[in-house]
């Protein structure tokens, strides 16, 4: 398996997690989970997937990272 | 320094209420109900002389010597056997009972041989004593009798001989090995004059079902069962008490000594983890600390092509920093890591991570746990508000129903086994839930109520299915949800819970269990009393991993069964250190204490102390370092004390990762598997030869203490200091107390923990703070960490590794008893004797399928890559299930595991592997291949000496 297609089958696992937790976002907390605890350069890769079309992304995987995406950016600018 | 003598009080302490006042030669004295007047009179200070008696063990009655009076009753009643009572006059000392005395002794040693001055136990020995207590001075009966005396000496067992003809046939190594160990093996054969101890089937010690867990030898109040190290060394002259470092139950033992000299292990009485008692592991195989293959010289290499260079010290760490500068300087600040260990101290461990945080300026630092309990450290986070099991080990004394759930405490766990076992024989319930028919499914004198053989990879299906049947019948404990638990995330969670897609009756087709059996198992935890939940890896490395925990955190909490004595949630840790390793900031994510890297106001506190600044992101944890490799962004790596080629799944995977490297440094006792990749090898220090701390799955901080110079030279933290220098980093610490004072710092649960607080209380469990000044032995008391518990909704989610045509069967691993994970500590020492390679246990019907017969060897193949072993054909496993242990390199079943891992955590999922088995004719070409590689990269050019 590539690495791209692991960080997204480990992002779809996580989303996995938390589309079914009826009281909570599940994009919004994929994109925390992810955000807390993947390392920038693995970030990098899967925006860059998703930038490219982000195959095999479940939905809610899909929209936490264009909100972390997102976040990241202006995290970025701010610095 | 001096022997440690733990006073010896007879029998066991009573642990009634009530208080008893008597008289015992004169003096008043008070004691708990129900304590025997054998005890109360040593509470006193007042020595009954006894053979038979120890307060290890119930009091048995039989050698007679520890008769008293007792004003009103007629005779001469054994203390031992005699409970006190109110008013009780006991006369312990007077010329009846000194002639009794004597005239017992004259009968044991009518049939003992007079070799005392010979004997391995002479100076340590009960019945020379009490000969000196009882004035002895002749024997009647003269010595040319029938006797005992040239019974056959058993020698088998590679720890300990047993001398039949020094035997006194007190019972005490039987009832050691009933009462304490639980294993029942030793029995007394035959009846009066010809009563002889002896295994259970007459055979040899070695043959037996003995587990060598030294309880007899200990018990033994002569030379008949004597530990082989001392007949071979002599007595020891001084002791230290320290901690084990093998499993995560973190026995106490006292390292008895001569000198620099390890004589024997003997488990500490006060240790508060393990109450006296130990396993094969700690009490004897310890022989590895001075085994012959052990690395004292550091060594470096340009590739890993090259033979070993040994070098001095100065130039292995001036080489090592220079090459991580070089990577950093050539790859970025991001291309270099490290990975603690928990088999060294917290000190240790919190070293490294600091190392990497404010030498390499990155959170590039993970630890073994990630491939063990990481899921634990989230999944109790996000449910309790702490990454830690709840309980202390005593708790299991006031379980009524236990559920043991991915985990075989007998061969991982031995000591805490040994105390579940006995509270099961006092009538508390057992529910395993394993795939495999464990040693805790059936023993002696205990059956689980109810096995849950679960299909490999359902664990997070048969839970809800258990919550689901609570829920549904009404069972739950409404009042503590209420009063405690987040009323919100509940009703969502049982919403979810009630459908009926989480029925047993619907999960029966996912796990293979029956909804009957499911339903019973639910209906026994919710109402049987006080219920307490123990697992292990089991639950862990899975695919589902971090949501197992939280469905046990789910499901004690739906019972109220957390926050008192006997109840609770209690991850059993595989390593000595796991908790530790994790409480120090070893996770790339968070700093010691659990607080996450992005929070500005902690960062700041380290920076201010460490004076660097720290980076606010995560760092990659050891796959995704491994990934890195691959794609080549991360080229360098230190590892203390870890064996990822062996331990982590996919080594072909972790092979290439490693080989991507520029820089491999490893820090070890031994060459081992990874160091096949190495750059730089620096010789580790073992936990005899440093101070420092452990800190057990019970959250119990224990001392590790120095008995011994370190043979390598330095101990490890000292390495990581010498090394964090030549980074430009001072670490300024002369002592690991040192070390320890800073976390207590920096860490709110720690901050009351100190070396010389150790030494008044002996260990403590975190946290140890102003608002607990004594330690917590139980957590969530008066509410959850967090506030309020969080019901999580736990949906099960089937793993992507699925059997199919070209691999129908699931592979699942674990250990045994006699090794240690990856064996280099076990695999040096006799423990090979009862496990000298890794085995296949394959189900009978599985193995006529394919042909095999017992000791054939198989091909077992999965996706990632194939080894070959011998199958043992067993119905413990259902049938397609196939099992092994991962104890030996050549075997390497981390060659058949995948790469697929938990979801929150990337813990891998070593439980489930979708494999085909197939007869072979030896070993596999990658095996012999390896073999040569392993060969080839162990070559070291000596270190010319100096002139």
């Amino acid at each position: 398996m590539s690495h791209e297609n692991k960080l997204v089958m480990m992002a779809n696992q996580i989303g996995k997690f938390f589309a079914p937790q009826t009281n909570m976002d599940a994009p919004e907390m994929i994109a925390d989970h992810i955000g807390k605890f993947w390392d920038p350069r693995m970030r990098r890769q899967i925006y860059a997937h998703l930038d490219a079309g982000g195959d095999g992304m479940d939905a809610p995987v899909r929209e936490a990272i264009k909100r972390l995406q997102e976040r990241d950016k202006a995290k970025q600018t701010r610095a | 320094m001096s022997l440690i003598h733990e006073i010896d009080f007879g029998t066991p302490a009573s642990k009634a209420g009530e208080t008893v006042n008597l008289i015992i030669d004169g003096r008043s004295v008070s004691v708990p109900a129900g304590t025997s007047v054998m005890r109360a009179a040593m509470e006193a200070g007042i020595q009954v002389p006894k053979l038979c008696a120890t307060d290890m063990l119930d009091a048995f009655g039989s050698c007679r010597l520890c008769l008293v009076e007792i004003e009103g009753r007629a005779g001469t009643p054994a203390s031992c056997t005699t409970p006190v009572a109110p008013g009780m006059k006991v006369t312990t000392q007077n010329d009846r009972l000194a002639k009794l005395r004597r005239g017992v002794m004259e009968l044991y040693i009518s049939d003992h041989p007079l070799d005392c001055l010979t004997c391995a136990a002479n100076g340590d020995c009960e019945l020379q004593d009490m000969a000196g207590a009882v004035g002895l001075r002749e024997v009647r009966y003269g010595y040319e009798g029938e006797n005992h005396l040239k019974q056959q000496k058993d020698e088998s067992n590679p720890y300990f001989t047993f001398d039949a003809s020094k035997c006194i046939v007190c019972s005490r190594c039987v009832r050691a090995c009933e009462e304490v160990q639980g294993t029942f093996a030793l029995t007394i054969q035959a009846r009066g004059f010809e009563s002889k101890v002896s295994p259970g089937m007459a055979e040899k010690f070695l043959d037996s079902e003995c587990v060598s867990c030294g309880a007899c030898v200990q018990a033994c109040p002569t030379a008949t069962l004597m530990e082989k190290s001392v007949i071979e060394i002599g007595q020891p002259e001084h002791s230290v008490v320290t901690t084990c470092a093998y499993c995560g139950v973190g026995c106490s033992f006292k390292a008895e000594m001569r000198g620099e000299q390890l004589v024997r292990m003997v488990p500490y009485k006060d240790g508060q983890a393990n109450r006296g008692h130990s396993c094969v592991k700690g009490r004897f195989a310890w022989g590895y600390a001075q085994h012959r293959e052990r690395i004292l010289n550091p060594m470096i290499r340009e590739s890993i092509d090259q033979p070993w260079r040994e070098v001095s010290w100065e130039e292995a760490i001036s080489h090592t920093a220079a090459e991580f500068k070089r990577i950093q300087a050539k790859y970025g600040r991001g291309s270099v890591g490290g990975i603690t260990s928990s088999r060294c101290t917290n000190e240790e461990t919190y070293l490294v991570q600091k190392l990497v945080r404010a030498g390499f300026g990155n959170n590039n630092v993970d630890t073994c746990a990630r491939v063990c309990h990481s899921p634990t450290g989230y999944g109790l986070s996000k449910t309790y508000g702490t990454s830690a099991g709840t309980q202390n080990f005593d708790s299991v004394e006031q379980t009524d129903v236990v559920i043991v759930i991915g985990a075989n405490p007998v061969a991982a766990h031995p000591v805490f086994a040994s105390r579940l076992k006995k509270r099961l024989r006092k009538g508390a319930k057992l529910i395993v839930i394993d795939p495999r028919r464990t040693e805790m499914v059936k023993a002696p004198h205990l059956e689980a109520a109810f096995h849950l053989p679960l299909r490999p990879g359902t664990n997070a299906a048969i839970l809800n299915a258990l919550a689901h049947v609570i829920i549904t019948e009404g069972l739950q404990n409404e009042t503590f949800i209420r009063e405690r638990c987040d009323l919100d995330a509940f009703e969502h969670w049982a919403t979810f819970i009630a459908d009926k897609r989480n029925s047993p009756e619907a999960v029966e087709a996912i796990t293979g269990v029956s909804a009957e059996a499911v339903r019973g198992a639910a209906r026994l935890y919710a109402t049987g009393g006080n219920g307490a939940i123990y697992y292990g890896l089991g639950v862990t490395e899975h695919s589902q991993g971090t949501t197992t925990v939280m469905a046990i955190a789910n499901l004690a909490m739906l019972t109220g069964n957390i926050g008192r004595p006997g109840v609770g949630v209690n991850p059993l840790r595989g390593q000595n250190n796991v908790q530790g390793s994790c409480d120090m900031g070893s996770f790339p994510h968070e700093l010691p204490g659990y607080r996450h890297i992005s929070d500005d106001a902690t960062r700041a506190m380290f920076e201010s102390l460490w004076g660097r600044p720290l980076d606010s992101e995560p760092g990659l944890r050891i796959p995704n370092m491994l990934d890195a490799a691959v794609d080549g962004s991360f080229k360098g790596i230190y590892i203390q004390g870890e064996d990822i080629l062996q331990s982590d799944p996919d080594t072909a995977h972790v092979a290439a990762g490693l080989a991507a490297m520029e820089c491999v440094v490893v820090q070890d006792l031994f060459l081992n598997e990874t160091a096949n990749y190495a750059h730089v090898f620096l010789p580790g220090s073992t936990f005899l030869e440093k101070d420092g701390t452990f800190t057990n799955a019970e959250r119990r901080i224990n001392r590790v203490r120095k008995v011994m110079t370190p043979k390598n030279g330095y101990a490890d933290w000292e390495i990581t200091v010498m090394l964090a220098k030549a980074l430009g980093l001072e670490m300024a610490y002369s002592h690991p107390s040192e070390i320890m004072d800073e976390i207590a710092h920096l860490t709110p649960g720690f901050a009351g923990v100190s070396y010389d607080f150790l030494e008044k209380v002996g260990s403590v469990q975190w946290p140890c703070n102003e608002k607990a000044p004594m330690g917590s032995p139980i957590m969530h008391v008066d509410g959850f960490v967090r506030g309020k518990g969080n019901f999580m909704i736990t949906e099960y989610v089937p793993t992507d590794e699925r059997t199919g045509p070209r691999f129908p069967l699931l592979l699942t691993t674990g250990r045994i008893l006699s090794q240690y994970n990856v064996g280099a500590q076990t695999r040096r020492t006799a423990n090979v004797v009862w496990h000298d390679e890794d085995v296949l246990e394959i189900h009978p019907h599985d193995a006529e399928q394919r042909g095999v017969r017992e000791g054939d060897w198989v091909k077992l193949e999965s996706r990632a890559g194939g080894t070959t072993l011998r199958a043992v054909i067993t119905d413990r496993v259902a049938p397609g299930v196939v099992y092994t242990t991962f104890h030996h390199p050549l075997t390497q079943a981390n060659v058949v595991t995948t790469d697929y891992s938990d979801w929150a955590t990337n813990c891998p999922e070593y439980k489930v592997t979708a494999v085909q088995v197939a007869p072979s004719n030896g070993p596999s070409e990658w095996q012999e291949q390896y073999r040569e590689q392993a060969e080839r990269s162990r070559r070291i050019v000596k270190a010319e000496a100096a002139e």
